[in-house]
């Protein structure tokens, strides 16, 4: 019996226990296996420690930084880059999405540069920006923002641009305010577009500072991963790796969750989603 | 006064100069600003010392030979991200035990920022091309794949059930009706992959490279040999735009018959 990814519901009681055993458990079953195979690589394989330390080993080492509070530290110092990066970009980015939006002056200056600017690689400034900012927060922070505005920018301009007319029509005839109007309509139907990009932004901003750190060696997850590779401490990269991919992963949760929240009146809120 | 300028009316031939006039004034400020002293050379070397010495760099050579060498790396690994990333994603749309299989592994690898492994890629495969075309394949795969998948889930159901009980096998059915239905997306998708593979390229290059663009910025930077390291960051920018610009174009065209 073929399954097609789209078939009806009636049709998934019917398939053979053993697909569904397999779908039920997939998640934690594909997992596991990759762990059991990185496991028997390292014990029977023809790798050394130091390419591929055993996973046990770099159990053992993420334990160890997080007991002596090196994780959090680290983590701290990598999530406050980001995260004051991030917050000057939405905050710069709607402001100037709204801008581009009321005048029409700001938007011929702009719109050149962003249609620019999106699409290229902005991390290649990050040598000019050490050069104007110096070697610590100042400089990471900059470069991060900059990477992450773009993507906010042009959200906010496609959000506002799509806002029903109509409905700001009615609700000034119905005798609101240009403000009550502003509060009431524009922001709630354009919060949807907006937050995509705040949600594109906001990985991007992560993906910065990591890179910003590995470049310039200190504090951080980025800069402790640089160093253990630097001293050939393999357990420590393979570490950095996986608590940079924890950090990432709960900042995207975190993300979809606030997303869900506050558009937990917009229908894509109740339909159930893909991914 | 400006109402001319910025309205539809104005002459055909000014348009796309006057659409582009922002950065000409940018460019115009920043040469001004540098050649007055307001702005010093060993923070912002002036535009046109810039462009004399990327001609420089031109005719010697050095950017051609780089630029071959990063261009070649991104092509590369973006190449086997696509045809491995929309394969992938494409079945996982298709069929539910390839989903069950690879979607854990997807997802859970989809979040992790991909520049993490940039010092395991130098570790495993060196300095030199292998390590970066592996890291650009593995950092433009999953956005692939996702949208690949996410197009092909989103193909129409009736149109499936359609071309199966018109007697369409189910190979038949993948080929002419879930690929189709899912090219737009995945092809948007593809875009961001192009966006990511040169941060991933550059960024590698920062960090671990002998050859390419990255790695000369990163070394005339470190030399104090600033207008090189301008034009040479210019360039890399100018690449990555460019790079998007025609991919928009083939992509305009791919998608013709949708509209």
């Amino acid at each position: 019996m073929a399954i097609v990814a789209t078939t009806s519901e009636p049709q998934r009681s019917a398939a053979p226990p053993f697909r569904y055993l397999m779908r039920r458990t997939a998640h934690f079953v594909i997992p596991l296996l990759l762990l059991l195979l990185w496991q028997l690589l390292t014990a029977f394989g023809n790798v050394t420690n130091f390419m591929l330390p055993p996973p046990m080993d770099v159990a053992r080492r993420i334990a160890s930084d997080v007991t002596s509070g090196e994780f959090f530290i680290n983590a701290a110092i990598t999530l406050y880059r980001t995260f004051a990066g991030f917050a000057l970009a939405v905050a710069g980015g709607i402001a100037l999405g709204l801008l581009m939006h009321r005048n029409r002056l700001a938007h011929w200056f702009f719109d050149p540069i962003v249609s620019v600017g999106f699409p290229m690689p902005k991390i290649a400034f990050l040598p000019i920006f050490i050069l104007w900012f110096g070697l610590y927060d100042g400089s990471k922070i900059t470069i991060i923002a900059v990477n992450a505005i773009f993507p906010i920018i042009t959200a906010t301009l496609a959000g506002l641009q799509g806002v029903e007319r109509e409905l700001v029509w009615s609700a000034r005839s119905l005798g609101a305010s240009e403000r009550r109007a502003a509060w009431e309509i524009v922001i709630p139907a354009a919060l949807p577009q907006v937050l995509t990009g705040i949600q594109v932004a906001l990985p991007t901003a992560l993906i910065v500072a990591i890179i910003a750190e590995m470049m310039m060696g200190g504090y951080g997850l980025g800069g402790a991963m640089m160093e253990s590779s630097r001293l050939l401490d393999s357990d420590g990269v393979f570490a950095g790796i996986l608590e940079i991919a924890f950090v990432g992963h709960c900042i995207i949760t975190g993300m979809a969750l606030l997303r869900r929240r506050l558009l937990a009146w917009h229908p894509e809120t109740q339909e159930p989603t893909t991914v | 006064m400006f109402d001319y300028f910025l309205s539809d009316k104005r002459h055909p031939a000014l348009a796309p100069t006057l659409k582009y006039a922002p950065l000409l004034l940018l460019a115009l400020g920043w040469e001004l600003g540098t050649r007055t002293g307001f702005i010093k050379p060993h923070i912002l070397p002036a535009l046109s010392q810039v462009l004399a010495s990327w001609f420089s760099l031109a005719a010697s050579g050095d950017l051609l030979s780089n630029a071959v060498s990063s261009l070649y790396r991104t092509f590369a690994g973006l190449s086997l991200a696509i045809i491995v990333g929309s394969t992938v994603g494409i079945l996982m749309g298709w069929s539910r035990l390839f989903d069950a299989v690879m979607g854990p592994l997807v997802r859970m690898f989809y979040p992790m920022p991909k520049s993490a492994l940039i010092p395991i890629m130098a570790l495993w495969l060196g300095f030199g091309d292998a390590s970066k075309i592996v890291l650009i394949f593995l950092g433009c795969m999953l956005p692939v794949a996702i949208s690949a998948y996410n197009g092909a889930r989103g193909a129409e159901r009736t149109l499936i059930w359609s071309a199966r009980s018109l007697g369409a096998g189910r190979l038949r059915t993948l080929w002419d009706v879930v690929v189709p239905s899912a090219l737009p997306e995945l092809m948007s998708g593809i875009r961001i992959a192009l966006a990511t593979s040169f941060i991933l390229l550059v960024s590698s290059e920062f960090i671990a490279a002998r050859k390419g663009l990255g790695h000369m910025i990163g070394v005339l930077g470190e030399g104090g040999v600033y207008d090189a390291m301008f034009a040479m960051v210019l360039t890399v920018a100018l690449l990555g735009f460019i790079a998007d610009r025609l991919y928009l174009i083939l992509m305009r065209r791919a998608l013709r018959w949708r509209s």
